[in-house]
């Protein structure tokens, strides 16, 4: 019998807003921040100052910047994010068109890298300064100190080029492809390579939190209780480690969905990754800044989702 | 990323532990971290005066040797360039962006935890709601942001990596201010008249350096792999300057024919980054005082127990439980905490034995060290028997031991808050403790479950099984915990301390519940407490527990009507008696001895109003005075 979680989770939504409002903010002035003015950017430098002006108050950039954000952000909430120069398309036609993409091969890592994270962290705690353990750290500080692009760049050394097993690039086949094995096939890698990097971090906290808690008094208590020690560790221990494992798996997506970028370009998976890195080569900002609000806010999601996940486990947050 | 506070003051030095930097040499992952990072260091330093060939010079006749090429240790690169020489070059621009980005994010960061603690109120909100929002963000993206505004380029990849990691720093730092802001020293700063800057450069940012340091050791690795990663996709370094990333940048497109020039500069990155981890983690586990005493080390599943007691045999029984000397030891680094010294004592079938004490004489360890659960390490049974019905229970596999636990040997805890699960609800716990015992299905455990609570009076028992631990009050918790120890009708109860955690007029109510239900089942209850009034009440027999050791055992009536150890007497005065006007409680002058330091003689020596020499001169027995009663006083038999 525990309280009802709508109300929470009601909340918790409402205090996602000003969240998204600051990530618009913090978008909008670090684009205003750019050196030089846009209009004459945009008319070349040989513009009269009078062209420059008009084209200023058409594009609303005479106005102070608080008026100039409301402008931008109305704008936003009816979809519009501008035009791409570099394209000439819709931003947020590119994006949406590459969102997926990007989401596949986060969502994929991120889930592989708390499986694998929760495994070794509890092995880990168990073992603790056992040879397994050891091993396991070990393990653990190489996937947190390998540049994740270079380990991508050895798995199709690998894999793709060695050993000819996998695919070394792209999403789908060019010829025959399309399919969800096809997918998987091309998944492998790039999704394999993110999600050893970032299994670190939560083995790391695993285990932290596994120790902490298995000194818990509740801990003896099932052991008072004649439960078998695997039910001890993997029940009672487990899910009270999980409460504080959650928010941070949370935090790792934002770390998947950054390393993404990496991995996006050396596997030339294409999502938003690689499409922010080629447009900010090509000083495309409309679309940088369309790219950045659209993960940030996939971010701001899977924090949220942590938070119910956090909440179903534990009925004391909502009393 | 989270720091715990450190509480360490100006006032307080530390003592008898070891200074950080020793430990941190203990460590020999940190210090073989630290052995590479140095020869790096010192390479890098030392690379303008190597004979080593321009990195910048090409030339397209030795384009892409193979490493081991005479001349081109480690061959060359698409241009026709040393890879080598490179590599050096490269490295040092890596090492200083790394370090430099690390400095400007820790002194911005800082100064924002600085004020942001000290200052708190509006101060306080409005930057770490600025914070919030920088990490609102994933983290490598905000840093493309401010690369794509500020265009690309080494510097610009500095300024976006150092930003990135501000949040880490004052987040941190801010976290330990908040706790120091109100602390002694501060005030009486405050009070001698030393303007806010003052205070906080000369009492606050010393005590905050070891969070600083600890942040930015472990960052530094960080942001010398997110620079090479700008640099990498090209919006770091731009040629001809060239760090590690740019370096494995342009050999990407190599990795078919030349892989070397693609994989060397990732290995340095790679042992680079990796020997700044290990010191780094060293200087955290040094200077963080929540690891120092070890206390992270996990308990097994039963208490360790030594070679010599688990090879012991029962002997020959005449209770339902026989004691016979038990000896737990806590060993924390070179000390050794002598926590029971070799009691023996015996329960019958349905008696009830009270063991009395103080905090801290021994008595939760003895009563843990029968089912062990002693939290191990740091305990270690070392010695004695724990026979039950011809077992000795020290001797017996984990499994045995198991199926005993919550079976015929049940245990309650002191504070039910803390021993419930918290997460699971009091049913789920029931029908836990049943089904461990019993072949039970799981809903007709449930049906049990509640007649067990409404045994032990819950009201509404149907709906209650429901609710989870931190849903009910202190005394229903414990009647929980009380239903959970006669789940499975056991033999024998220990109770430790049932009822210390509850309001006087709750405690009486559970504690004639627990004697009830105990008496309908015929079990045994093993009950300890530090109230000679509950003992009164409830208990046949009572063992006197001090320092470990048992000083008097005998039956209630006659112990209180003729108490003869002095300490039992003190005890016994401890207890309010109603019928008297009493002015006021009488208390124990003075405290138990240290269990790692323990006198020769009688324990109770130094607290004791009729000391004698003969006393502290040796060990002095437990004495059998009659058929039923024990002691453990030089005088005993003339107070008899």
């Amino acid at each position: 019998m525990r309280s009802p979680i709508w109300p929470y989770i009601g909340k918790r939504l409402a205090m996602t807003l000003p969240v998204l409002l600051g990530l618009t903010l913090i978008v909008f002035f670090i684009m205003a921040m750019i050196p030089g003015d846009p209009a004459t950017a945009i008319l070349g430098s040989y513009a009269t100052p009078d062209n420059v002006a008009r084209l200023n108050a058409q594009l609303g950039l005479d106005k102070p910047l608080v008026s100039q954000y409301f402008t931008w952000l109305g704008n936003l909430l009816q979809g519009d994010l501008g035009r791409s120069f570099n394209q000439n398309r819709e931003v947020l036609e590119i994006v949406n068109e590459r969102f997926g993409a990007t989401l596949i091969l986060a969502g994929t890592a991120l889930v592989l890298c708390s499986i694998l994270g929760l495994l070794v962290g509890i092995v880990s705690a168990v073992k603790q300064y056992g040879l397994v353990d050891k091993v396991l750290t070990l393990i653990v500080l190489i996937g947190i100190s390998t540049p994740a692009f270079w380990l991508g760049l050895l798995m199709i050394m690998l894999f793709a080029v060695e050993f000819r097993v996998l695919p070394a690039s792209g999403m789908y086949a060019v010829y025959g492809g399309g399919d969800l094995p096809d997918l998987i096939r091309h998944l492998i890698l790039p999704a394999g390579t993110l999600a050893f990097i970032a299994t670190g971090v939560i083995a790391r906290l695993t285990r932290a939190s596994m120790l902490e808690v298995l000194r818990q008094d509740y801990i003896r208590t099932a052991r008072a209780k004649g439960l078998a020690e695997r039910r001890v560790i993997y029940r009672h221990a487990f899910k009270a480690a999980l409460v504080s494992i959650v928010p941070v798996i949370g935090i790792q997506a934002g770390f998947v969905l950054g390393g993404a970028v990496y991995i996006e370009t050396v596997f030339q998976w294409p999502g938003i990754g690689s499409m922010l890195v080629t447009a900010i080569s090509t000083r495309d900002l409309l679309l940088v800044q369309g790219g950045v609000l659209v993960v940030a806010a996939a971010y701001v999601f899977f924090n949220l989702l942590a938070d119910v996940v956090q909440v179903l486990l534990d009925p004391r947050v909502t009393s | 990323m989270t720091v715990a506070g450190t509480s360490s003051s100006p006032a307080v030095k530390k003592s008898g532990r070891a200074g950080p930097f020793k430990l941190l040499m203990r460590n020999q992952l940190a210090g073989f971290g630290l052995m590479v990072l140095a020869v790096i260091l010192l390479l890098v330093i030392v690379t303008p005066w190597l004979p080593l060939a321009d990195p910048d010079i090409t030339d397209p006749s030795q384009r892409l040797l193979p490493p081991l090429t005479p001349g081109y240790w480690l061959g060359t690169d698409q241009l026709g360039r040393d890879m080598l020489s490179r590599l050096l070059w490269g490295t040092r621009v890596s090492l200083a962006v790394g370090i430099v980005a690390t400095l400007v994010a820790a002194t911005l960061g800082s100064t924002i935890g600085l004020l942001a603690g000290y200052f708190g109120g509006r101060v306080d909100g409005t930057l770490m709601r600025g914070i919030d929002m920088l990490m609102a963000f994933p983290y490598i993206l905000l840093a493309l942001a401010i690369v794509a505004v500020l265009g690309p380029g080494l510097l610009n990849a500095l300024y976006a990596i150092a930003i990135v990691n501000i949040p880490f720093f004052a987040r941190n730092v801010r976290g330990v201010v908040v706790t120091l802001r109100n602390r002694e020293f501060v005030d009486a700063a405050r009070l001698s008249g030393k303007g806010d800057a003052l205070i906080v450069l000369t009492e606050v940012l010393p005590n905050v350096l070891p969070v600083i340091v600890i942040t930015m050791s472990t960052t530094v690795g960080w942001m010398i792999l997110e620079t090479a990663g700008l640099s990498f996709l090209g919006l770091g370094a731009q040629p001809p300057t060239a760090d590690l990333g740019s370096i494995l940048g342009e050999g990407r497109r190599l990795i078919i024919n030349a892989p070397h020039v693609a994989t060397l500069p990732g290995v340095v990155i790679f042992v680079l980054v990796m020997s700044i981890n290990l010191l780094g983690d060293g200087v955290r586990d040094a200077l963080d005082p929540r690891l120092k005493a070890g206390a992270l080390m996990r308990p097994a599943a039963r208490t360790r127990v030594s070679d010599q007691a688990r090879h012991t045999a029962a002997q020959k029984q005449q209770g339902l439980l026989d004691v016979v000397d038990l000896r737990t030891e806590f060993h924390i680094g070179t000390e050794v905490h002598k926590a029971v010294n070799g009691p023996t004592f015996s329960i019958a079938p349905g008696e009830c034995l009270g063991i009395i004490g103080e905090s801290g004489s021994g008595k939760s360890v003895t009563a843990m060290s029968l089912l062990g659960l002693v939290a191990s390490p740091p305990g270690t049974i070392m010695a004695g028997q724990v026979n039950y019905r011809q077992e000795n229970l020290l001797a017996v596999d984990d499994e045995r031991l198991r199926r005993l636990r919550g079976g015929e040997l049940a245990y309650i805890f002191q504070d039910p808050l803390s021993t419930l699960h918290p997460l699971f609800s009091i049913g789920d716990q029931l029908v836990e403790a049943l089904r461990a015992h019993q072949p039970l299905s799981y809903r007709a455990a449930w049906q049990q479950a509640v007649v067990l609570l409404e045994q032990v009076r819950i009201p509404n028992a149907k709906a209650r099984a429901k609710v989870y631990p931190h849903q009910l009050s202190g005394g229903m918790r414990q009647r929980v915990s009380i239903a959970m120890a006669l789940a499975n009708k056991p033999q024998l109860i220990i109770a430790d301390e049932p009822t210390t955690a509850l309001d006087v007029t709750v405690q009486a109510q559970v504690l004639k519940l627990l004697n009830q239900l105990r008496h309908e089942q015929g079990s045994s209850l093993m009950f300890i407490t530090h109230d000679f009034g509950v003992v009164a009440e409830l208990c046949d027999r009572v063992a006197v527990m001090y320092a470990g050791e048992l000083v008097e055992v005998g039956p209630v009536a006659e112990v209180l009507a003729k108490p003869v150890h002095p300490y039992t007497r003190r005890l016994i005065a401890c207890v309010p008696d109603v019928n008297q006007v009493a002015d006021r409680l009488t208390e124990i002058p003075g405290l138990p001895p240290k269990v790692n330091d323990l006198p020769p003689g009688c324990k109770f020596a130094d607290r004791c109003d009729q000391v004698t020499e003969a006393c502290r001169a040796a060990p002095v027995e437990l004495e059998a005075l009659t058929e039923t009663r024990q002691a453990r006083c030089i005088f005993a038999r003339e107070v008899l």
